[in-house]
């Protein structure tokens, strides 16, 4: 049994919009509201949603980019809200993150050896030697030829410059890569290649990573643990597996039905949700997912649903299972 | 009685500064779409499927030029037509939904505009039977309170009815024909499946016949009936959309295929190796020999014509030939 590396406990972020002249806020989006998970060291936890359910909120507030509302980040046994100076400098060292388009997270004007070396020398005293066999030896895990640090962004395909993100995420050893849609905008040949890529560097690395989509099946492909989301809070989460075998809120079974199939005669539980997510500016009272539900009670819009373990490890907050 | 639409031979090529360099975007294209039916053209970005949705519409950019070949609706030539009489097909015969739902909505326009504008050139209607249309298309889509929506402008609907606006246009006219490239790849996935049974619902009461365009194997095993698979710039698989998936015969599909993760097993993902080839400067012999499985010699120098396998199988592979000399 691996030990824990991210607990994260009841975390919030709420952001005020529609300031006052005066500075107050006329109302409070509740991005992330009360979630909490946790991930083993050397595990995934796959966060999937739809957009504006806070999976990217979620990711700026354990890459310390955002300053949580209320609850608590803990990494390594130590709570973010309590680092200061070095100790920060050292947690963001070893959280690192890949975005989702690759055109635009690299610096067209700096040299790829530069891009993945920066993080190194911001972090440490490297020398430059030092920096050269480091660089030339991530480019070689990553699958790309050591000489290419010469070369510009510009001059990669859309896969290999992934490749060097993955790469400048692994450069200081760090222990959590945030995988914010790594795959999305890229090509179906070219999405097995970096799937298989970040597989392999799991396995060598023993890094753990949160990976955010909402492509269903290369989250439960990657993750050991599948968190579903829904307008800022956690509706259900359980072993990727047992989640595609047996998905129980309606919200999640909704999203299984929706994507799509791998081949004409799949058989598809048919549940076609009406409407769109509602404005997290204003949530409906209740479960939020009630308006759109199949399967609603009068019970639902009244009283919200906690997360309740059903059983070990699979936790889905809604009130058709007691 | 000629099909609804005959691709024949079509090659689209793009020219570089003072024909230096050509690119074969679209290299020897042939397809016929019946009516009512729904035809996926598959393949990652650069295969050439835009470029040939684009020129079936003739509205390919200055730089590509369509070197040869014909597109035949209902046996008359689009490519002897003039920009003019092109007009008076887009829209009306042929209407096309592009990918993104913001860049093809003009922002200074009401919806209700937008949406009347191809029934009042095409279909000349004017006044209150225009708007009456325009209530009746945007009901369609289930665009909530039609009336009241016509008035509002882009930024005040959501990605996923900007969307359904688009499709409401491209009704407007009347087409036989929608082509459509990638309409779902910027919405979300229970957004998508909306849209896509939408445009499944608007295709049973108007017998329109759609072209689909994407790379999402998934979209083409709900929405198609009979799919060609794009590779540099060439269809090197077609046939019907449970033959692709049950039996697909071109190496390239079948990697296709293995490489996308499936729901419910954590088996590993076929990698295909390499990089798509440099379209200015293709491999000689079959496109797709540095990265294929099967090669074999022939491949690397000789190219495979189209075979016909018949029940509308067409492959370009060497390999499918050996089999079946073989037994």
């Amino acid at each position: 049994m691996s030990e824990p590396l991210l607990e994260v406990r009841d975390l919030k972020k709420h952001f005020a919009v529609g300031h006052s002249m005066f500075g107050k806020a006329q109302g409070w989006v509740k991005a992330v509201d009360g979630i909490s998970f946790t991930i083993n060291s050397g595990e995934t936890l796959g966060l999937v949603g739809e957009s504006g359910c806070g999976k990217t909120t979620t990711a700026k507030l354990v890459l310390a980019a955002e300053e949580a509302s209320a609850g608590a980040i803990e990494f390594e046994g130590r709570n973010l809200a309590n680092l200061r100076g070095k100790e920060l400098t050292d947690y963001r060292r070893k959280v690192q993150v890949v975005f989702q388009d690759p055109y635009s997270s690299l610096s067209p004007r700096m040299r790829v050896g530069n891009i993945i070396a920066e993080p190194i020398e911001a972090h440490e005293h490297a020398s430059r030697h030092d920096v050269r066999a480091r660089v030339e030896r991530l480019l070689e895990l990553v699958g790309l030829r050591p000489d290419m640090a010469r070369l510009f962004p510009h001059e990669f395909s859309g896969g290999q410059r992934q490749r060097l993100a993955i790469a400048r995420a692994l450069s200081t050893n760090a222990r959590l890569i945030v995988l914010d849609e790594p795959v999305s905008a890229l090509d179906v040949s070219i999405r097995a290649h970096i799937i298989g890529l970040l597989e392999e560097i799991q396995e060598r690395l023993r890094v753990s990573y949160l990976f955010i989509a909402h492509d269903l099946a290369a989250v439960s492909h990657l993750s050991q643990q599948t968190a579903v989301m829904y307008l800022g809070k956690i509706v259900e989460v359980a072993d990727s597996l047992e989640l595609t075998v047996t998905p129980l809120h309606p919200y999640t079974k909704a999203l299984f039905a929706a994507s799509l199939p791998s081949h004409p005669d799949e058989p598809r539980a048919e549940i076609v949700l009406t409407g769109e997510v509602p404005s997290a500016l204003d949530p409906p009272q209740g479960c939020h997912f009630h308006p759109r539900c199949p399967f609603v009670m009068p019970r639902c819009s009244e009283q919200e649903p906690d997360l309740v373990e059903l059983s070990p490890g699979h936790r889905v907050a809604c009130h058709l299972y007691p | 009685m000629p099909p609804l639409l005959r691709v024949t031979d079509l090659r689209t090529y793009y020219f570089g500064f003072r024909g230096t360099r050509v690119v074969k975007a679209v290299d020897g294209v042939s397809f016929t779409l019946e009516a009512g039916e729904t035809f996926g053209l598959v393949g990652e970005s650069g295969s050439g499927k835009t470029t040939t949705c684009y020129s079936i519409v003739r509205l390919i950019p200055p730089s590509a030029r369509i070197v040869s070949g014909s597109i035949e609706l209902e046996g008359e030539d689009l490519l002897a037509k003039t920009q003019p009489q092109m007009r008076e097909i887009r829209g009306r015969r042929i209407a096309t939904i592009l990918q993104d739902p913001m860049a093809s909505l003009d922002p200074l326009f009401s919806i209700g505009d937008q949406v009347a504008e191809p029934a009042y050139y095409h279909q000349a209607l004017r006044g209150s039977k225009l708007r009456q249309r325009v209530k009746e298309l945007l009901a369609a889509v289930r665009i909530p309170s039609p009336e009241s929506r016509m008035k509002n402008f882009p930024h005040q609907m959501s990605g996923g009815m900007r969307q359904r606006i688009v499709g409401a246009i491209a009704q407007a006219g009347g087409p036989q024909i929608i082509v459509a490239d990638e309409p779902t790849t910027n919405l979300d996935v229970t957004i998508q499946l909306q849209y896509l049974n939408l445009l499944k619902d608007l295709q049973r009461a108007t017998g329109v016949a759609l072209i689909f365009v994407t790379h999402n194997l998934g979209i083409v095993a709900k929405m198609c009936d009979k799919v060609a698979v794009m590779y540099a710039g060439k269809i090197v698989e077609m046939q019907s959309v449970r033959g692709l998936f049950y039996n697909p015969k071109h190496p390239y599909t079948r990697a296709l295929l293995d490489a996308i993760p499936k729901l419910g097993t954590r088996e590993p993902l076929y990698v295909i190796p390499g990089q798509p080839p440099d379209l200015s400067d293709p491999p000689t012999g079959c496109t797709f020999h540095p990265r294929c499985r099967h090669v074999m010699e022939r491949c690397r120098t000789e190219e495979p014509c189209e075979q016909h396998m018949g029940d509308g199988i067409s492959v370009r592979c060497w390999l499918p030939i050996r089999e079946a000399s073989r037994e």
